[in-house]
């Protein structure tokens, strides 16, 4: 059946924001091609998630909320997923490039030896059946124009903030057909033994506007209480809590950190923005104390507006900026979160 | 204990890379590094045969990978090996997996493979999950943590960093793993593991060496291209901090952003 699939990912039993641009972008392909969009839900409130995906253009859902299922396992949904390739061949599969959709449809794609094109930016079908997309490389320091050729499934995989979820439908009707898991629990070789929930997650692939803090974050003119191990250790941390964490707030933003910051043990390293840490392109990105080596700009030169605060009038990352403040981060910022404040209304 | 680990070398992080006239991708005279995540990969093989045990390092692809597998060899790992054949498309990563796959299955004895977490140029990650369906084997990425290895149960126990948390994992080996930079501190080379392994002669193997031959590729790229200019005038904001701040909050307000 030629359809185009995409895999919702959940977590907790809820999708994540991201999976809903995935099938934005699955519902244009489908449209283009002039074939069905099919949403594949698994595990926890599968058909709850399913229902969703039909008011998000989904014309039908695969959904299969087995035990063995429950929480993602590798095993489990590859198995599931190539069997549902190979008895449906679809056109195309899509998934979001979060590490479980980059690992759950590469495996599929080489178990049905199909091609894929990982963390892609864009694509168009092409008329001879092929997928031509574009995939930043080398750090997003360059573009490949890369393709999937004609013939077989061809696997997606789709950068965070890069596509656009469709209008919400709430009167789209939607096909639910329920499927069997393709393995069961003692063909499965993996076992989770515990799971320890991060006490705060960082989206920042999901933030549309990130507020980031490098080295100059030690600069903080509050004094380090007497017997404090590191003095700029505490300092920094007290301004990524104090300062910085405040301006995030009233944007409805994320905090995130330059890779010196997550060094020297100001932030941990979820918080990481650059070439060995997360890849963002929020609509708003404010860099402080952050110089911009070119390995930070990797991370984030996609961003839409650029707010660089530096003390250092030739700060590199002035020249990427689309608004430079040269002063204190620790006198800025806190101006311009009242100023946040007084304007926005809160 | 057998442990492989797949590297190749990239252009340095802090390399300027470009696409030059003939469409080619230049980084300037700026060194090729061996692949700054799979340092990790390199240093847990090490420390987990250091009781006992072998490590081969293999990369796929022509000679500028030479110095990363001397690396490799520098930091101390056992042996090395290049796969090289005119009929393999590096950059398609089914044809990377079948091969890589191929050469595992041909040393035979290996109960562990080793991966890092990406290559920090093209970064697609995928040849390690397709490597781990081809060989049919468990696939245990993000790994931050070996916590328990036991070759006669046959299990592997690992702590995972994932964007949620952290999980605990056992799996049935061989198996292959992905890690990440905090499952330890790469070592640095010593002088006589460099000497050492400047004088290694690293064998090329082909495709028939491995007994398998070349499929059709179905990826391709067609072209690579320098990012379009950034058009960002920078506009930069003077004055008291409070005056910076009434303006840049205008500025993000008209551009629609909050
Ligand atoms: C293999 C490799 C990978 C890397 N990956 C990454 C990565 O993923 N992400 C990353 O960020 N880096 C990465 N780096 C590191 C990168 O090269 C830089 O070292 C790092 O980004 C610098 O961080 P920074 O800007 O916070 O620190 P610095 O370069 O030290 O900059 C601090 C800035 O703070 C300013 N400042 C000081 N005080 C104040 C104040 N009171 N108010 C305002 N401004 C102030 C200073 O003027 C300066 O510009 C990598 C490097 C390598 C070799
Ligand atoms: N040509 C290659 N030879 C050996 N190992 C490779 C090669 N390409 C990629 N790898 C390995 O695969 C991992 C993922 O790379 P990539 O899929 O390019 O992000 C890297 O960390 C390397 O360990």
């Amino acid at each position: 059946m030629s359809e185009v699939l995409v895999w919702i990912e959940t977590f907790h039993g809820a999708a994540l924001p991201t999976s809903w641009e995935a099938l934005g972008a699955g519902k244009a392909l489908a449209d283009k091609l002039g074939v069905p969009l099919t949403a594949l839900v698994l595990g926890e409130n599968a058909s709850t998630v399913a229902k969703v995906a039909g008011e998000q253009g989904a014309a039908s859902a695969l959904i299969c909320d087995d035990a063995t299922l429950k929480v993602y396992r590798l095993e489990a949904y590859a198995a599931l997923l190539t069997k549902v390739v190979q008895e449906r061949k679809p056109r195309a599969v899509l998934a979001v490039a979060t590490t479980r959709g980059r690992e759950l449809l590469a495996a599929s794609a080489a178990d049905t030896d199909s091609g894929m094109l990982a963390d892609i930016s864009s694509f168009e079908a092409q008329s001879d059946g092929g997928i031509t997309a574009v995939r930043p490389v080398y750090a997003g320091k360059i573009l490949s124009d890369a393709a999937v050729n004609a013939g077989g499934t061809q696997f997606l995989t789709l950068r965070g903030r890069a596509f656009r979820p469709n209008a919400a439908n709430a009167a789209g009707s939607l096909a639910i057909t329920q499927i069997a898991p393709a393995l069961s629990e003692d063909q499965i070789g993996t076992k989770i033994e515990s799971f320890q929930e991060a006490a705060s997650t960082v989206n920042l692939g999901d933030a549309a506007i990130i507020v980031s803090g490098g080295r100059g974050m030690d600069k903080n003119p509050k004094e380090a209480p007497a017997g404090s191990a590191n003095a700029a250790v505490w300092k920094a941390q007290d301004g990524f809590a104090n300062t910085l964490q405040p301006l995030a707030d009233v944007l409805g933003g994320a905090v995130g950190a330059s890779r010196a910051a997550v060094d020297a043990g100001y932030i941990p390293y979820a918080h990481q923005v650059g070439q060995t840490g997360k890849t963002v392109s929020p609509d708003l990105y404010i860099a402080c104390g952050i110089s911009g080596a070119i390995q930070h700009q990797a991370g984030m030169r996609t961003s839409k507006v650029i707010v660089a605060i530096n003390s250092d009038k030739d700060a590199p990352i002035f020249k990427m900026a689309r608004y430079g403040l040269v002063g204190d981060l620790y006198k800025i910022v806190p101006a311009v979160t009242a100023e946040l404040k007084k304007r926005l209304g809160k | 204990m057998h442990c492989v680990v797949f590297t190749r070398a990239t252009p340095d992080t802090a390399a300027k890379v470009e696409v030059g006239a003939n469409g080619a991708v230049t980084w300037g005279d700026a060194a090729l590094v061996v692949n700054p995540w799979d340092e990790y990969a390199l240093e847990e093989a090490i420390v987990q045969t250091q009781n006992g045990g072998k490590t081969t390092v293999i990369a796929l692809g022509g000679e500028m990978h030479l110095d990363a597998l001397k690396h490799s060899l520098a930091m101390g790992i056992n042996d090395a090996m290049r796969i090289d054949d005119p009929a393999l498309d590096p950059t398609d990563s089914l044809a990377y997996a079948r091969t890589a796959a191929a050469a595992v299955k041909k040393l035979g004895d290996v109960t562990l493979v080793l991966f890092g977490k990406e290559s920090v140029d093209v970064g697609t990650d995928q040849h390690i999950y397709g490597t781990a369906r081809k060989l049919g084997w468990a696939m245990l990425s993000a790994v931050s943590k070996i916590i328990a290895l036991d070759e006669v149960a046959g299990t592997i126990q690992v702590e995972r960093l994932l964007e949620q948390g952290k999980e605990v994992v056992t799996a049935k080996l061989p198996a292959v793993v992905s890690v990440t930079k905090e499952i330890n501190e790469p070592r640095y080379p010593s002088f006589i593991g460099i000497r050492k392994a400047s004088k290694a002669v690293i064998p090329v193997l082909s495709l028939a060496d491995l007994g398998i031959s070349a499929a059709a590729s179905p990826t391709r790229i067609d072209a690579y291209r320098n990012l379009p200019v950034r058009d960002s005038q920078v506009e930069m904001i003077n004055g008291t901090p409070e005056e910076q701040a009434a303006i840049l909050v205008d500025r993000l307000l008209g551009e629609k952003v909050l």
